[in-house]
């Protein structure tokens, strides 16, 4: 009974992920109250026990995807130690997943932390919620920083209050961090002793992720035109350019495309 | 692979990835609030994941190819039309992926 519920909260706690990137997006809408209210049912007061519970959910599920994770860099080339040091001190799993994928395309060392860099800068923008919910004292931040991540920020934004908020960023943040590190040496040491993990489907892990990943945040046209372009170059560039750099050029479909949006509006005002 | 670049990759994205989360923590909210650079900002992932899924999907080496990972892919975005979990979504392109190649696709 127990479980079911807090499966069930789980999954909503992670649909907010999507809402997350949604609200960095649109800061018009992006207000804490509002997000609190939306996110939960109880309102003020809410227990510590169902804020556990709930950053739990997000944490164990989220969590053992680092199975993918080892598995997926394991597969690509890397020793056991360069893929645990990835969990352990990177963090962020969209930029790991690119890093073994640039590296095992043949990418040079800078295209390939470029790409995994460039998918990292949306912490960025999570930090700057965070930081006004918590009321992080500064000596905190450095230590806080490194659980600034899509599944944390989506559980403390949800919460009702501050005291929630801290309790469900740390809940999530320690199970996730926890977890992720440990599927990710046993997702490692599983691959090594199958050998070869093409043959069992695992390269298929990486693009499925990135895939689960890219899905919420196709919301409007300007997400989807970005998205198709940028595939598009992604793979149009890979015959021409040295490995690594077509996704960096890709990244240029999101400038590209506000800046025609940009320029219709402009056009359509000028018509009126 | 080359062990010491794969190093240095390692080194920069550590880095490059630590301080971007904990400038977020540290700058003024205003510094990073203005609407361009916030809708580029949302926007860069979508970028990159797009590129990466297509390139992972079709691609290998420098060489565009079709292969049993299309079908995984593919089973995955059914997944996530009918809103399944992050794990059954990575699950369904795994096991199909192994499936066609085993069926000798």
């Amino acid at each position: 009974m127990a479980g079911a519920r807090t499966y069930k909260t789980g999954r909503e706690r992670a649909r907010n992920v999507s809402d997350v990137a949604e609200q960095t997006a649109h800061p018009a809408t992006g207000n804490i109250r509002d997000r609190s209210s939306a996110g939960t049912a109880g309102g003020a007061g809410k227990p510590d026990s169902a804020v556990v519970r709930d950053a739990l959910g997000v944490g164990v599920a989220v969590g053992l995807s680092g199975f993918a994770f080892g598995v997926t860099s394991a597969g690509a080339g890397l020793t056991l130690l360069q893929t645990c040091a990835l969990s352990l001190l990177v963090f962020t799993g969209a930029s790991q997943f690119a890093l073994v994928g640039a590296l095992a395309g043949g990418g040079n060392p800078f295209t390939a932390a470029a790409g995994a860099f460039f998918l990292g800068t949306r912490n960025a923008f999570y930090g700057l919620r965070l930081s006004q919910l918590l009321a992080l004292p500064r000596s905190a931040k450095p230590f806080v920083a490194q659980w600034v991540i899509d599944e944390t920020t989506a559980v403390a934004l949800a919460q009702p209050d501050r005291r929630s908020a801290r309790i469900g960023f740390t809940v999530t943040g320690l199970t996730l961090y926890v977890l992720w590190n440990l599927t990710t040496l046993l997702g490692a040491l599983g691959a090594e002793a199958i050998g070869d993990t093409a043959a069992w489907g695992l390269d298929a892990a990486g693009p499925a992720v990135f895939l689960a990943l890219l899905a919420p945040m196709l919301r409007t046209a300007t997400e989807r035109a970005t998205a198709g372009v940028a595939a598009v170059l992604g793979l149009g560039l890979l015959p021409v350019l040295p490995a690594g750099v077509p996704v960096l050029v890709s990244a240029l479909a999101a400038p590209a495309v506000l800046w025609l949006q940009g320029r219709r509006t402009r056009n359509e005002e000028a018509a009126r | 692979m080359n062990g010491t670049h794969v190093w240095i990759a390692i080194g920069l994205t550590v880095a490059g990835c630590y301080l971007v989360k904990l400038i977020g923590l540290l700058v003024p909210a205003q510094t990073l609030e203005r609407p361009l650079v916030q809708r580029l900002a949302a926007l860069l992932p979508v970028a990159l994941l797009a590129a990466l899924t297509a390139q992972q999907t079709f691609a290998t080496g420098t060489d565009l190819v079709l292969d049993a990972r299309v079908a995984g892919v593919a089973a995955a975005a059914l997944a996530l039309v009918l809103r399944a979990p992050f794990l059954v979504v990575v699950g369904a392109a795994v096991l199909v992926t192994a499936g066609v190649r085993a069926l000798g696709g």
